[in-house]
């Protein structure tokens, strides 16, 4: 088996929660931009926004947004406790381009299945049995996304 | 095939076993190995176990005289629960063909409520946890033992397929936390293995008595999902199976828990 026919059918893998979605989650909202997959990295901004590097250094600490913290280790001062989960992030971005960092934030199973990490901007429809508040919608906003990939493109 | 060809398989097949094994089965430890000293000291302490309070509630309805009939769970079992076999409720939940499948200890108990002539209590009333707080707890210190042959079987496969999905809009599923990634740090919490001896288990983060699929629904709303109805299926097939991870732990009820 080639490696491209291994990675197709992981891909599929990841897609199999679709047939456990429900009527209520079906319909793709309106403001819900789509996304181009190429070479393991998404090239185009979401929605061709510009991300505010400011603001997404207050996402990735809130815990009611990003809440990155939870499971990664950030440079980030006054930050009593780190998850230990995920792979620090300091210096992320010397490890990965902008696009590679967007496909991680965007809906890293693309790139592994089974990985933990939510895709904070994954497709609506694939997510299982979502509570009341949250069908149709996505963890982050097209533009707290690009918010959050402009700050950590700084992390050199 | 050569000796160094052989030897190469051998050595790479225990490598291979050595470094997948801690996913696949590790070994079985309770909450009570990841929560801080000072939650450990706490559950210790009966004066200082929040826990205990449910415990004696769930004791004087135990001794409580029901209305109408004038008879109490204690005069079957005892006062205090004295003829009850610790070794039985270590047992729970139970297969029973004749009540559905499923028997969890709150259903016992409210099946004996109507042997009593008193009324059933709706799944996880606060009287009902407590009653469940204070038979779990006669059983302290008993090793889980969950059947997983005979019936059980086929139950336990369609439990552990629901741990291993992914629910709600943080898309991750029980396996993902509680037997991928136990003994990491989310924030400020150590993740645990997800056993469920120590349930009821005294939340700190609620301040609440919580039983087992209590937990698994506050984790499930966590998760942004829609949780598992009180009575559906899935609750049991999921509380059914984590309980059964469990076999051969303590029982802590009432531990005291993050």
């Amino acid at each position: 088996m080639s490696l491209r026919t291994g990675q197709i059918i992981l891909l599929l893998v990841a897609l199999v929660p679709v047939t456990g979605m429900t009527e209520d989650t079906a319909a793709l909202p309106d403001h819900y931009c789509s996304w181009e997959v190429k070479d393991y990295a998404i090239e185009e901004p979401l929605c061709g926004l510009d991300g505010d590097a400011l603001r997404g250094k207050e996402i990735v600490s809130d815990s009611g947004l990003g809440n990155c913290l939870a499971c990664h280790q950030l440079p980030i001062p006054g930050i009593e406790a780190y998850g230990t989960i995920g792979p620090p992030l300091q210096g992320i971005a010397s490890r990965f381009t902008e696009a590679q960092i967007r496909i991680r934030i965007v809906d890293t199973r693309n790139i592994n299945p089974m990985s933990i990490m939510p895709g904070f901007y994954r497709d609506p429809r694939l997510i299982n049995r979502p509570g009341k508040p949250y069908r149709g919608k996505t963890f982050l906003t097209a533009q707290q996304v690009e918010d959050v990939i402009a700050y950590l493109v700084t992390l050199k | 095939m050569s000796i160094i060809k052989q030897s190469f398989i051998l050595l790479s097949s225990i490598l291979l076993a050595i470094t997948a094994c801690p996913l696949l089965a590790e070994e079985a430890k309770s909450g009570y190995e990841y929560i801080k000293p000072a939650t450990r000291a706490m559950q210790d302490d009966d004066f200082e176990n929040p826990g205990m309070l449910s415990v004696e509630r769930g004791q004087e309805l135990f001794n409580e005289k029901q209305d109408g009939t004038g008879k109490a769970c204690s005069d079957c079992h005892g006062a205090d629960a004295r003829e009850m076999d610790p070794k039985s409720i270590a047992r729970y939940p139970v297969y029973d063909e004749n009540r559905g499948g499923i028997v969890t200890l709150q259903k016992s108990i409210n099946y004996c409520r109507n042997n009593i002539g008193s009324k059933a209590l709706p799944t996880n009333h606060p009287d009902l946890v407590a009653l469940e707080t204070f038979v779990r707890n006669r059983a302290h210190g008993e090793a889980v033992n969950v059947q997983v042959d005979g019936p059980m079987a086929a139950l336990l496969e369609k439990g552990e397929k629901i741990y291993q999905t992914r629910y709600g809009l943080i898309d991750m599923s029980c396996s993902h936390c509680h037997s991928l990634y136990p003994g990491q740090m989310i924030r400020g919490q150590k993740i645990s293995q997800g056993q469920g001896n120590g349930f009821p288990a005294y939340r700190l983060d609620i301040g609440e008595i919580t039983n087992l699929h209590q937990r698994i629904q506050q984790c499930l709303t966590l998760m942004r999902a829609e949780p598992f109805d009180a009575d559906s299926e899935e609750i049991k097939l999921l509380g059914l199976y984590m309980m059964s991870r469990s076999n051969g732990l303590m029982i802590e009820t009432p531990a005291v828990r993050y």
